[in-house]
């Protein structure tokens, strides 16, 4: 099975030719919430979303990984601390290391794990204020250039759902000053800090920028109806996030934006 | 570890009950009454084991028996038409009544309560209030899709609210967001008549297709019962204990958490477990474990059957070694489940437990015999016709009136009153007035709430708080999707148990229609004080009766739901409070209407006759006390 559906068989999407070759793993923990919402955003952008399962030794044949959101083993330890021992996570460390650079999306749960994995500097605690926060979150994209992020323009602001009470990024200075020198600083938050995250950090990359994370959920603002603007009436967009999974195919398949 | 275990306990055969008739027994302090004691007495023609006596006092409790509640609830069975019939593919009795939504699909929903619990923990018991009604949703066979919460508090002032209150909305987004169900709405009131006896609700909706339906029976002969899950503890059994003489282990812990502890991580597994077994139709019949346990689970899954069940008590997997027999058969740990599965199909049942690493013991199997027979290492310990246990417990016709109060409170309406009095006239005055209505706790924004709940997850919520229904989306390729509203008014219910029910119903039947749904069924819980006090008995009585007719003036079937009594602080109840849930069918979501005004220049209709309502729901000293803003919306 290649997706992920709700009840029975997966719904036929119409791939776009030039895309659907391209396939794009979606993670799946115990705990894992988001797996079919990853599924459908990479469907939507074109693509073929395949099932990877936390227990599997081999990544088989993917072209990038989406590690979605959730509470893998129930994060009653620390966010993402159980699942970065995964069979599967090593390879996925070792792919986005290896000299092809794996394309790795970490949204939520998956940014900790990333974190947790040391593909990303950094780490995740509970937010400022204490509790879980769902809100539409006004991101800027601070990094157009990396395999997630092509599809933006530098500076451009984006609104996607954001919904964690692990949030707040914390590193040392040190840390954040190269963060900031790099270029590594992707996404930052606009106009609210909705976890107390330092330098209003929302998401990061790698050195190389295959590898990426943020907090607030992409694979939530993917389709029209289902969305901030149609959930919430705030204007703008119901897909600010479908953005991230073309710019990933459109690298895959080496297109032109 | 079994056979150090069993040295501990006393345990009370069949055989040695036969021989001691006269053996006091605690059924008193088990909360039986002195007709019940002897109806099991005679029912079995001995004296009941201890094991026995602890399955037939949860059995035959208000909660599990519905004594009180069952003569009248009945209406909602008989005041049916066959049009309303329709489109019900499982109704009334079974986990969660099943809606067909055509195309193949069906959706199941369901409201409960966990009021008590919430008050004592608000934390767990709001959080294992989600986790009990979504595993009566995954037993009908469907992926749960939504929640919602119906919330009652005390006084926004009082000191204890603030306890309550944080308590039960973390505890209901760490339980359900850890789920990835989305919350798509609810209700959230404030009064003092909540302030020691609040009233959490919460609903689920799940979604199936027709063929994927299950239902809590063992049926075949040789057929495996099997226990999967988390393990059973302590939790829950505070009733329990009372039958001491069960164990010789005086070291072991005294006190019990009267209030179950939820492990929300544990019961994503076990939906995503459950759903693969279903697709694999791995198993026969299944039946979650909340309220009475194993105890509820092996009487119901017997009785629903169509012969018996042998169980081994001992093979049960532990929490606590040190549980009796009774405390085992009592225990309400969460997300667990039992199924009943086919001998060629045990293999592949346990390679789908290995797979998400639940663990599960094989407890016995299904028989001919009509009895459910329980034993420890081989000693039998129950020996029950297991109908007698779930389905044939008292049946109460407890006496109900009219309250002499009734009169006055109805009198006592808004023309001629204070609050008439000091009505605004100014555009001022006005003005001044709507603020205060927007701004008291009832009416303002609900958001510092909802915002803590995630309402995306799962990508097919349409619709969420705070438009006035839920809609999610349940067949992508179509569109077809499921609309949920609910409400109530206890202070209408209050004045009128008839209308204020039936106002609660229509409420919620035109928050559905408004979102563009069409109604299609309704699910209540409804909470009251003690059916033991006539006044409270009539109240019930009286929204029942109104529920039902007006059910059937809207032609729209009641698929389920679930009674709450006791509600009160000492002798005070709280205001009888029916929460009604009704769902509805849309096309397509894509077509469904928000509650907001999203774009300049659209003209604004009232539809409907407003007048100054002088009868029953006029806005006087109860409806509005003297001081306070009128806080819970118009009919």
């Amino acid at each position: 099975m290649t997706e992920l559906p709700l009840i029975g068989e997966a719904i036929a999407v119409a791939a776009e030719p030039r895309l659907a070759g391209a396939r794009i793993g979606v993670v799946t923990f115990p705990g894992t919430l988001d797996d079919r919402d990853a599924a459908r955003a990479v469907r939507l952008a074109g693509a073929t979303a395949v099932e990877l399962w936390h227990g599997d030794t081999e990544l088989g044949d993917v072209d990038a990984v989406v590690i979605p959101g959730g509470f893998s083993y129930g994060d009653y330890l620390r966010a993402g601390a159980i699942a970065r021992f995964a069979p599967l996570m090593s390879k996925i460390i070792d792919a986005a290391n290896s000299n092809a650079k794996l394309p790795v999306l970490g949204i939520c749960n998956g940014f900790q794990i990333l974190t947790e994995s040391h593909l990303l500097p950094g780490s995740m605690i509970k937010n400022d204020h204490l509790k879980f926060l769902c809100r539409d979150q006004v991101l800027r994209v601070e990094n157009s250039n990396t395999a997630w992020t092509l599809d933006y323009e530098a500076g451009q602001e984006i609104t996607i759902p954001l919904k964690n009470q692990d949030g707040q990024y914390i590193a040392d200075e040190k840390t954040l000053d190269a963060l900031e020198a790099e270029g590594r600083v992707v996404f930052r938050y606009v106009g609210f800090n909705p976890n107390g995250s330092r330098r209003d950090i929302a998401g990061i990359s790698n050195v190389a920028g295959n590898v990426v994370g943020l907090m607030p959920h992409p694979e939530h603002a993917v389709e029209p109806g289902f969305g901030p603007e149609s959930l919430d009436g705030i204007g703008g967009s119901d897909t600010d996030g479908l953005g991230f999974f073309t710019s990933v195919l459109n690298k895959i398949v080496g297109g032109d934006k | 570890m079994t056979t150090e275990t069993t040295k501990k306990f006393n345990i009370d055969t069949v055989e040695n009950a036969a021989k001691t008739p006269d053996t006091e027994l605690p059924w008193a302090e088990l909360g039986l009454k002195q007709n019940e004691f002897d109806e099991i007495v005679k029912v079995l023609g001995r004296r009941p084991t201890g094991a026995e006596l602890a399955m037939y006092s949860v059995m035959w409790s208000e909660h599990c028996s519905y004594k009180s509640s069952k003569n009248h609830l009945r209406q909602f069975g008989q005041k049916v038409t066959e049009e309303m019939k329709k489109d019900m593919l499982v109704g009334i009795g079974e986990n969660a009544g099943v809606t067909n939504l055509g195309d193949g699909w069906a959706v199941t929903f369901k409201i409960e309560s966990h009021n008590s619990p919430s008050f004592v923990e608000p934390y767990q018991g709001a959080a294992t209030g989600i986790g009990g009604i979504v595993r009566d949703i995954i037993s009908m066979g469907a992926r749960p899709v939504a929640v919602m919460d119906p919330l009652r508090f005390g006084a926004i002032d009082h000191p204890d609210t603030a306890r309550v209150m944080h308590g039960a909305v973390a505890g209901i987004g760490g339980y359900g967001n850890s789920l990835g169900l989305p919350n798509i709405g609810g209700e959230m009131v404030f009064d003092s008549v909540y302030q020691g006896n609040p009233l959490v609700n919460a609903l689920a909706v799940g979604v199936m297709r027709h063929e994927d339906i299950r239902l809590a029976n063992a049926s075949g002969k040789g057929n495996k019962v099997v226990l999967f899950g988390a393990r059973t503890g302590g939790d829950g059994i505070g009733g329990a204990s009372v039958l001491a003489s069960e164990s010789f282990d005086d070291t072991k812990p005294s006190k019990r958490p009267a209030v179950q502890v939820g492990d929300p991580f544990a019961e994503k597994v076990l939906i995503e477990c459950c759903l693969e077994l279903f697709k694999g139709s791995l198993v026969e019949g299944i039946q979650d474990l909340g309220a009475a346990g194993i105890s509820c689970a092996t009487s119901e899954l017997a009785s629903n059957g169509d012969g018996g069940m042998q169980v081994e008590l001992t093979s049960v997997l532990l929490r606590d070694p040190t549980l009796t027999p009774g405390e085992i058969l009592m225990s309400e740990s969460q997300e667990r489940m039992m199924a009943v599965v086919t001998p060629e199909n045990v293999e592949a049942f346990e390679a789908v437990m290995e797979k998400w690493a639940v663990e599960y013991s094989w407890l016995g199997e299904v028989t001919d015999t009509g009895r459910l027979i329980i034993t420890w290492e081989g000693d039998v310990i129950v020996d029950v016709d297991p109908r007698t246990v779930a389905h044939d417990g008292p049946v109460y016709d407890r006496p109900f009136a009219r309250p002499e109060w009734q009169d006055s409170v109805q009198a006592d309406t808004f023309t001629g009153s204070v609050q008439d009095a000091a009505r605004p006239a100014a555009s001022a005055e006005l003005a001044a007035a709507v603020t205060e209505l927007v701004a008291s706790p009832n009416m303002c924004s609900k958001s510092w709430i909802t915002n803590q709940y995630d309402r995306y997850v799962g990508g097919n919520t349409s619709m969420a708080f705070p438009d006035d229904a839920g809609v999610v989306r349940v067949d992508e390729e179509t569109g077809l999707g499921v609309a949920l509203a609910t409400d109530a008014n206890g202070r209408y219910t209050y004045l009128d148990p008839y209308h204020g029910a039936q106002l609660a119903l229509a409420e919620a039947y035109r928050n559905v229609a408004t979102a563009g749904a069409i109604p299609m069924a309704v699910s209540d819980c409804l909470n009251f004080g003690s059916p033991e006090d006539p006044d409270v008995m009539w109240q019930l009585a009286e929204a029942i009766r109104g529920l039902s007719d007006a059910c059937m003036v809207l032609g729209i079937p009641v698929t389920g739901g679930n009674v709450s009594l006791y509600n009160q602080t000492g002798t005070t109840p709280i205001h009888p409070s029916p929460v009604v849930a009704v769902l509805g069918k849309l096309d397509d979501v894509a077509r469904r209407t928000p509650s907001g005004w999203r774009e300049d220049g659209q003209a604004i209709y009232l539809l409907g006759t407003t007048d100054a309502e002088p009868g029953r729901f006029g806005m006087g000293q109860h409806a509005r006390p003297p001081g306070r803003a009128a806080t819970e919306g118009g009919p």
